[in-house]
């Protein structure tokens, strides 16, 4: 795509060499208007259900209870930076969108969302804040309308519109120098959790475990530790209702690229994707929205193909469960998202060899907050019958 | 170069469409194609359908939606352009995934060694960008077959160079920045793109927007080497297919249409070529 040489050149000078104090802004704006840094918080009661120390990246406090703002902000002023005018952006949960929408009310920038039909369904908050920050939102119909059909919409807009707009692409796909920048602009968690960790304990976590979508909380949580070598690092993906692949339907029930996915090319990148055997891209499946999406980040990708990430999976039902865990015993309300990184957590602390797996130190990134899931997860929680979960029973003729 | 791509553009502007192989089925579609021919194709661009078609607008889209649904497939792709009696060059316009996909471990390679097999004779591949093409571009000059890139109004500098380097048959002029799709007017982003390749050596197909005859001719007009044409023909077939149109009347518009457009493009070069039918 033409623009790419532009912003190439815009993240060669404002992000790696600070042109005009770009990143020196950047990073006072997360602080004021960001909140950051986030917390690295002891979680005392998980600590104690597993045996180790179990601390949360807390992520769900950045302003608009997400990591999706560090991303957004960053991008956001470097459109300013660019003489760009007018913003535009995918959205899967909603939460990149949201953001995106922050950022751009904040920065004084007109903002339009891509959003997939399903989603501007199941996240319907998420839509009325984003209007309420003062963003169009866009519906896409295309295929299953979700994720991937809002970034190809997306990028059928900026094609059209390149010379004043700038696409702010929430997670680390699409071409160079795209995933870089999420990266960069998403560093900072880990950045934080590292100089926090060594703080707090003396010493560097022995894993750290972020859930994956596209991947741009994953490489924000997993960066800076990448040169660790001894921090294992595990990036936990929608395990859906199966991982099982519906060939001749072109379906996944699973968002599950990693573990289940093959080489390919999409979106500009080369990564690895859902896809059948002729090389179309499968519709992916999670009862999370923002894990959705049949591709993810080539760096991600190439992390796992060389071992320093491990790909791990978290079926619809163990993430549910965990949910509800961490809500009644931490007090923390997580996106469904990150709830695919405390289902793995759950299932790896009660393996035969926990110790060599998750180490006594474990972090895991809270990427964000789960008031968007709440309709969701009382639904799927109801279908399941789940255990774990509370009484609802309250709603039965009642306030709905 | 192939010899079929030169001839086409040898004798004056060359006119090239563009249909989806399978739209709306694969019987239908290889009558669909073979009229553009008898309207007067000079190259025709056959569409890969590939499942994420980021370069093309809500046309060419539904024609790839249309296409997958009756079962078109990277093989079957390849059996149509067998079948095919046409004599226009083809071209294949597909994503590169399905190009990497068909290859496996091995790359573009074996793609294009079935391409070439069947009779292709190149290939635009809106996904890949010229830095990228380098292997591409070798398994093509193995099999002799083109490469075509696209140039937006906005491609300039080292990805143009890249781009002029690795070029071969014509290259696809966007009239404007975007996505495919028929609108009314030509724009001035036209001239300025034929301006900046001017010294390019091969010829130069403008395309995204050509819908008349009348624009056929201004482009031409304007110092094309050819005229690009898709989604106005994609339309055709859309209201055909919407309308429950037998096959043989669809096929009767499209051929109509070609050669309006074919003849429009040659009266641009300033030809004696017949007036125009009147509707």
């Amino acid at each position: 795509m033409p623009a790419l040489e532009e912003l190439e050149d815009a993240y060669q000078r404002y992000v790696l060499e600070n042109e005009d104090g770009f990143m020196d802004e950047f990073r006072r704006r997360l602080e004021a208007f960001g909140g950051r840094p986030t917390p690295l918080q002891r979680a005392d009661r998980l600590s104690d259900r597993y045996g180790r120390d179990v601390y949360l990246k807390r992520e769900d406090l950045v302003h608009g209870g997400a990591h999706k703002l560090n991303n957004a902000l960053g991008q956001v002023l470097l459109a300013k930076y660019m003489g760009k005018e007018r913003i535009i952006a995918e959205t899967g949960a909603g939460q990149h969108g949201t953001a995106t929408a922050m950022a751009a009310a904040h920065l004084d920038m007109p903002c339009e969302i891509y959003m997939g039909r399903t989603d501007v369904n199941r996240q319907r908050p998420n839509v009325f804040r984003m209007r309420i920050n003062g963003a169009e939102v866009n519906p896409v119909d295309a295929g299953r309308g979700t994720l991937k059909e809002a970034i190809s919409e997306t990028m059928r807009d900026w094609s059209r519109t390149v010379e004043h707009t700038h696409y702010v692409i929430g997670s680390v796909v699409g071409p160079h120098p795209f995933p870089a920048m999420v990266r960069d602009f998403q560093a900072v968690i880990s950045e934080e959790a590292r100089a926090q960790c060594l703080e707090q304990t003396g010493s560097l976590p022995d894993s750290v475990i972020a859930c994956a979508g596209g991947g741009s909380n994953t490489m924000g949580s997993f960066h800076t530790f990448v040169p660790d070598q001894h921090v294992s690092l595990y990036a936990v993906e929608a395990g859906g209702s199966s991982l099982e692949v519906d060939e001749e339907a072109g379906v996944a029930p699973n968002s599950a690229t990693l573990a289940t996915g093959d080489e390919g090319v999409l979106h500009g990148a080369r990564t690895t994707l859902l896809q059948d055997s002729h090389g179309q891209i499968m519709e992916s499946h999670s009862v999370s929205a923002g894990l959705d999406y049949a591709g993810v980040g080539p760096e991600l990708a190439h992390l796992v193909d060389e071992g320093r990430v491990t790909p791990v999976t978290v079926d619809d039902e163990s993430a549910l469960e965990a949910f509800h865990r961490l809500s009644t015993e931490e007090g923390i309300i997580p996106a469904l998202e990150t709830a695919h990184a405390f289902g793995y957590l759950h299932e790896a602390a009660l393996v035969d060899d926990a110790d060599e797996v998750l180490g006594e130190t474990v972090v895991v990134t809270v990427s964000g907050r789960g008031d968007k899931d709440l309709e969701t997860v009382i639904e799927e929680t109801a279908a399941r019958g789940l255990d774990a979960a509370p009484d609802m029973s309250v709603f039965e003729g009642g306030l709905r | 170069m192939t010899d079929g791509i030169d001839a086409a553009f040898a004798d004056g502007p060359a006119f090239v469409p563009y249909l989806a192989a399978g739209d709306p089925t694969y019987e239908a579609s290889l009558e669909y194609v073979e009229s553009l021919d008898r309207g007067g194709a000079d190259v025709i661009e056959l569409g890969l359908p590939f499942s994420e078609p980021i370069a093309e607008g809500p046309t060419i889209q539904e024609a790839v939606i249309r296409a997958l649904e009756a079962g078109m497939t990277p093989e079957r792709f390849f059996e149509f352009v067998e079948e095919l009696d046409v004599e226009a060059p083809l071209v294949c316009m597909t994503y590169y995934n399905l190009i990497f996909q068909y290859g496996q471990a091995e790359g573009p390679r074996p793609f294009v060694e079935r391409a070439a097999e069947v009779g292709l004779e190149g290939f635009v591949v809106p996904d890949l960008p010229a830095e990228e093409a380098g292997p591409l571009r070798e398994a093509c000059d193995e099999f002799g077959l083109d490469l075509i890139f696209i140039v937006a109004p906005t491609t300039r500098g080292e990805r143009l160079e890249r781009m002029m380097e690795r070029v071969s048959g014509y290259v696809y002029v966007q009239a404007r920045l975007g996505t495919t799709g028929a609108r009314e007017d030509v724009s001035d982003q036209t001239g300025d793109s034929l301006e900046r390749l001017a010294s390019w050596d091969v010829p130069k197909a403008v395309g995204f927007g050509i819908k008349t005859g009348e624009h056929a001719e201004s482009i031409v007009a304007a110092g094309a080497d050819g005229i690009i044409v898709g989604s106005a023909l994609v339309d055709i077939v859309a209201d055909g297919y919407e309308n429950g149109d037998p096959t043989a009347e669809t096929a009767a518009r499209l051929e109509e249409k070609a050669r309006e457009l074919s003849i429009g493009a040659r009266r641009g070069a300033g030809e004696n070529v017949p007036e125009p039918e009147q509707p």
